[in-house]
């Protein structure tokens, strides 16, 4: 991976997108242990439908943790600074994850030269996710 | 409605030790690839003392302890109806496998939209490691379905 420098990158440069196999239970089931979220709506149907929802839908921090790795397939993760995002809508069973990233703004921040990166993520319908922003410190 | 009393409230102190297999199993749910966050040749060679937690992994240390959780007994709300609403982290330092990160969260505030159909807890955290250094701080929205 070649990291990208705070004078070559520009704004409007967009991060790689990261496209993720569609939602299964088995993807939930295996997040719910390792991420010790144990909401039961998530692996357990009947606990889903009991809550008025159609089925197990996905944790929020798994989407959070796909655009994480959009984030440190582009620059390594020492450089992150922050990781900031809004859940805009629910990922369901079968929903097919792309990430996406835009260099926004150039700025100091802490002494430090960075960029601001606006990031979302979307399914194969064009449907919003999360939305949000992270801070980069490049070298 | 939540009672609004309980902002302010200090939810408690979550510990985590951050275990090399626990961040493999991570990684693997997330679908992670890059060789430094499952090999530890790869993660030292790119400069970490072990294998690095994935940005957002020092969430897990809020919800193994179940504090988190436990808040939401206490406030009343069922986890049935809770969605989440925002999250976000501020770095400091890296945590890598080897390290106890004791995370220490409190309510930072409570309100409602559409008349009382949706509220939101919002909830500030603090990260340090066995060194009591900084790490992470962490704010999380919660969305309750009313």
């Amino acid at each position: 991976m070649t990291t990208p420098t705070y004078d070559t990158v520009q704004l409007g440069d967009l991060l790689p997108d990261l496209a993720l196999p569609p939602v299964d239970r088995a993807t939930l089931a295996l997040f719910a242990g390792a991420s010790g979220d144990h909401n039961p709506a998530h692996i357990d149907i009947d606990v889903a439908r009991a809550a008025g929802m159609p089925d197990v839908f996905a944790q929020g921090m798994l989407g959070m943790a796909w655009l994480g790795r959009l984030l440190t397939n582009w620059a390594p993760q020492h450089t992150l600074r922050k990781f900031d995002v809004r859940f805009a809508g629910i990922t369901h069973l079968g929903n097919a994850i792309r990430c996406t990233g835009k260099v926004v703004e150039k700025l100091e921040h802490n002494g430090e030269r960075c960029v601001r990166v606006e990031i979302s993520s979307a399914n194969q319908f064009g449907q919003v996710k999360i939305v949000g922003a992270a801070l980069i410190a490049l070298p | 409605m939540i009672d609004k009393k309980w902002i302010g409230h200090q939810v408690g102190q979550s510990t985590l030790v951050v275990e090399r297999g626990r961040l493999r199993f991570f990684a693997k749910a997330i679908g992670e690839t890059n060789p430094i966050y499952v090999d530890e040749a790869a993660a030292t060679a790119a400069g970490y003392a072990d294998l690095p937690a994935p940005p957002t992994f020092v969430f897990a240390a809020e919800l193994d302890s179940s504090t988190m959780f436990a808040l939401f007994e206490k406030l009343g709300v069922s986890l049935g109806k809770v969605l989440h609403g925002e999250q976000g982290f501020e770095y400091f330092l890296p945590v890598v496998a080897g390290d106890t990160v004791t995370i220490t969260s409190q309510v930072k505030d409570i309100y409602d939209k559409r008349g009382g159909a949706l509220e939101f807890v919002e909830t500030e955290s603090t990260a340090v490691n066995q060194h009591g250094a900084k790490v992470a701080t962490l704010r999380g929205v919660t969305v309750v379905r009313n």
